[in-house]
């Protein structure tokens, strides 16, 4: 595949930035996007330039490292997949491909396509928890049965990757969805009902300290998780909120 | 140097409990006076982080990562191992001790081993405390699976992802610590080099991969919890950034390095597809409870299939050979890993190999999909001779336990596995060899300490599946916390560590001077070009089976590749910025080290055992062939300048409680 890409440079955090051209041909369909990309670095790096500098890891879609912002969408136009997990077979022979950073106030370009998403930690800090100490001395595991369902529900709000696609695709740069998996997996539980006031308002209160903005129900952030995770995470969390705030 | 594993004395179901009543404690007060560094936020790091700053310690953690919650134990799958005997059927701290020893070979130090079963079923309390979703029954109560090398259930899970809701769980007990200014974290911040004062580890030099300032900072402890080496084969299913930088650097500093050949090859990985091919995929091993692993029985067949003639499904039961269940038909697909991998390497070598390249054996779940379909048509009411009825109902039992790694599998192969079966060969995964530690998990080096899969202790020469996430959470939890007390207690009136201490300057400038190296190199190579190299030489000759010819050629070639390395590797960027390349560069300088000693000490392990297997060692029918009387030790390797001056000193491993004999699947 021959296929012209168009990619976000940025010197450091200070720097303007521009999108620059680069024709890449040879490219298999079996190649991950990531690796196209280093397919492409090491040809700058072989002429002398600055290769590309972008976040990933593990490769296989757990860590939540890589983003990209790819013709538009969060981890590219396939679904359910982070961006080390889309293949180059979505694409076609002769396409333009844009690729930009995950682009929000809370997400400060570090180099080129990294961003710096700490504030995400730091929403953590702030509640994404539940106080237990290690002392060895909990109770059985099995003293607390808790129904499946609610379980596998928790379960699947804490698949959550903490990549900020969400933030990333929203257009108000809300973290609703990644705050409200965490605030949903907890208050799912029994073990976590018992800081479940201050935990969401904490939780929320570091959220818009961070400048994440507010969320209007539009969805998109939904669609563009690469885990699915469900937009009934904010309504429950809206309703801890308003619960907690009540209380409070 | 004598090698002191200072094993407490007495029985061993007493040991640990009689060594915490005896230890020296710190108390509170003084707690806040001690730093401990912690390098590696994984399973071990993260856990250790956490509970030393609940006990009070000042916390430092690194991770070169841009959160801590993105360690490679994220990526574990399947699940974590636990002597509860929830299910009664039979399994005891004893049974869990027995079966990790044997599954290492009888290569592991039976009291370490004993003390991570002991605490293995502490950590599913407190996992469960903090709020990790553990698969659970209907019944509200915690679901276990089997797992490989095993006769019973103990292994529990939450779904495919066990090692992301582990590892999340950690990060949030560090959160909470680092909310309260007990952990200070360093993120995108990467060890270089372990300061030593007097003798003892105070310190470390890390490079802020953000600024690419080079810091000091000391300490009062090192803890190092920096993953395994795997990555020295390139393709693996390590991340990308997994690296032995900081195990390696201790190493050079005076930590042995202990039995660096012995290597896991997980038997199900996503095949290779093509050179550019930059890391390799785990299907987890839980598929194996309900996957049956064949290759065709015929030669013309397996042609017919690699040539796209004929497809899986068009092959019956009798033209299929399944070669697991015929070799051992005891265990069946639920064989250790190092024995399938083997076997999987072995038909794939005789020619029958099922895709492109020859080189991969297939996975299917045809019939699991029938067994669990049935199943639900019976507890449904429903008809179970309603043939796709019972495929319905049964893909969607799969897909609920295994969902996740289906979904992986469409994605890169673009193959749907629940209609044809998954094609996987074996790809390196994990080391049971690392730094040296005695029973307080303390190196060679005072005051530093590994944990974790940098470490070697409890593995031996091959690990069980879901037995890593048990280690590394048993060292950062529930074992260095007590230990590091003990070696601590007598610095409580020290005050902090300066970092103007001349060997702080030192070590700083060191680390200066190779980064200027590599940026002034001028080469013609990158990094990438290095290190795929080496790892084509390390799959070649010291992969899957290995011979003294293959191995003494190894050494050679390593040692020519890290000459040309330093001579014309290429660097592109600055030192005071952002420079993934400048990180790349430092890691594979050391990979391209270690790996030597590793073909070295596979050498000189003249006998097979666990991940290690040489070719001259076999039985007439493939089998390893162990040699306790001369190999049934530690290999603990010495650094002296260069690997291949590396001094060989010996732990001999005692087995008081189990009886060493070889090792059958059959």
């Amino acid at each position: 595949m021959k296929l012209t890409l168009k990619i976000w440079r940025q010197k450091n955090a200070e720097d303007k930035g521009a999108i620059v051209d680069y024709p890449i041909d040879g490219i298999e369909p079996d190649m991950s996007f990531l690796e196209m990309l280093d397919v492409l670095n090491e040809q700058l790096i072989n002429k002398g330039e600055e290769p590309v500098a972008f976040d990933h890891d593990c490769r296989e879609g757990i860590c939540g490292m890589c983003s990209l912002f790819i013709n538009g969408e969060a981890h590219g136009p396939d679904r359910g997949v982070t961006t080390c997990q889309l293949h180059m077979r979505m694409f076609k022979d002769g396409d333009t491909i844009f690729i930009e950073p995950f682009r929000a106030k809370a997400f400060p370009v570090i180099k080129d396509l990294v961003v710096d998403r700490s504030s995400f930690d730091r929403i953590q800090h702030a509640g994404g928890f539940i106080s237990v100490n290690t002392s060895g001395n909990t109770i059985d595991a099995n003293t607390i049965p808790i129904n499946k369902h609610d379980a596998d529900m928790a379960f699947d709000a804490a698949t959550c990757i903490g990549c900020g696609a969400c933030v990333a695709t929203c257009k108000n740069s809300s973290a609703m969805l990644f705050v409200s998996a965490k605030v949903s997996q907890y208050a799912l539980l029994p073990q976590g009902r018992i800081e479940a006031t201050d935990r969401v308002l904490n939780m929320v209160h570091q959220m818009d300290a961070e400048g994440f903005g507010n969320c209007t129900n539009t969805g998109a952030c939904e669609v563009e998780c690469p885990k699915g995770i469900s937009l009934e995470n904010i309504a429950r969390m809206n309703r801890e909120y308003l619960s907690a705030s009540l209380k409070g | 140097m004598a090698l002191d594993s200072k094993i407490p004395h007495g029985p061993i179901s007493d040991k640990w409990t009689d060594y915490k009543d005896h230890i020296n404690l710190v108390n509170p007060a003084n707690k806040r006076n001690l730093d401990v560094i912690v390098v590696g936020t994984g399973l071990a790091g993260g856990s250790a982080a956490a509970t030393l700053a609940e006990l009070g310690y000042n916390v430092k953690a690194f991770c070169f990562q841009d959160s801590p919650r993105r360690a490679h134990s994220i990526a574990a799958q399947g699940g974590i191992n636990a002597a509860k005997n929830y299910q009664g059927d039979g399994d005891s701290v004893f049974r869990l001790f027995y079966d990790t020893v044997k599954g290492g070979d009888y290569r592991a130090r039976e009291a370490n081993v004993h003390r991570l079963a002991e605490v293995s079923a502490n950590i599913i309390d407190q996992c469960v405390a903090q709020g990790v979703p553990l698969a659970r029954e209907y019944g509200g109560l915690l679901d276990n699976r089997s797992f490989g090398g095993t006769l019973v259930s103990r292994t529990f899970y939450a779904k495919g992802q066990t090692g992301q809701q582990l590892l999340l769980g950690a990060y949030s007990a560090m959160n909470r610590q680092i909310g309260r200014g007990k952990i200070k974290m360093y993120n995108r911040h990467e060890m270089l080099d372990l300061v030593i004062v007097n003798g003892k580890a105070r310190g470390i030099i890390a490079r802020n991969l953000i600024t690419g300032e080079i810091e000091r900072h000391s300490a009062h402890a090192v803890v190092i919890g920096s993953g395994g080496y795997g990555n020295v084969f390139f393709l693996s299913t390590n991340a990308m950034g997994s690296n032995a930088t900081a195990a390696w650097k201790i190493h050079k500093k005076g930590a042995f390095f202990a039995n660096p050949c012995y290597t896991q090859i997980h038997p199900t990985c996503i095949p290779v597809s093509g050179d550019h091919q930059s890391k390799l995929t785990l299907m987890s091993e839980s598929l194996r409870n309900d996957g049956r692993i064949w290759v065709p029985a015929k030669l013309e067949d397996a042609k017919a299939i690699r040539e796209g003639k004929k497809k899986p499904t068009d092959l019956s039961e009798e033209e299929r050979d399944y070669y697991l269940e015929r070799r051992y038909p005891s265990f069946g697909n639920l064989v250790p890993r190092d024995v399938a991998s083997r076997a999987a390497k072995e038909r794939c070598d005789a020619g029958f190999g099922v895709n492109k390249t020859g080189e991969a054996v297939y996975l299917d779940f045809a019939a699991a999909i029938q067994r669990y379909g049935k199943e639900q048509a019976y507890i449904k009411g429903l008809d179970a001779n309603d043939k796709n009825l019972v495929i319905k109902l049964g893909t969607e039992v799969v897909e609920n336990k295994y969902g996740n790694l289906f979904q992986m599998y469409l994605k890169i192969v673009d193959e749907n596995p629940y209609v044809t079966p998954m094609m996987i060969y074996p790809a390196v995964h994990y080391t049971m060899g690392g730094t040296w530690v005695d029973y307080n998990l303390m190196t060679t080096i005072p005051g530093c300490f590994s944990i974790g899969e940098s470490n070697f202790s409890d593995h031996g020469a091959n690990r069980l599946g879901a037995s890593a996430l048990m280690q590394g959470l048993a060292d950062g939890y529930f074992v260095l916390p007590y230990t590091i007390g003990d070696y601590l207690s007598p610095d409580i009136k020290m005050g902090e560590i300066s970092t103007d201490l001349p060997e702080f300057v030192e070590a700083e400038k060191a680390v200066k001077d190779q980064i200027e190296k590599f940026l002034n190199n001028n080469g013609t190579h990158s990094v990438d070009h290095f290190h795929k190299k080496l790892g084509k030489i390390m799959w070649d000759k010291v992969g899957m089976a290995r011979n003294a010819k293959g191995l003494n050629e190894a050494i050679v070639e390593i040692a020519a590749l890290r000459e040309e390395f330093y001579r014309d590797v290429k660097v592109p960027g600055k030192a005071n910025e952002f420079n993934q390349e400048l990180e790349k560069a430092t890691r594979v300088a050391d990979f391209l080290e270690l790996g030597e000693l590793f073909a070295k000490d596979a050498l000189h392990r003249n006998e097979s055992c666990g991940g290690h297997f040489r070719e001259e060692y076999q039985s007439a029918d493939g089998e390893a062939q162990r040699d306790d009387e001369n190999f049934a030790y530690v290999a603990a390797w010495e650094y002296k300048g260069k690997p291949s001056d590396a001094v060989l000193h010996k732990e001999e491993l005692v087995f008081d409680n189990i009886k060493l004999v070889t090792r059958s699947y059959k």
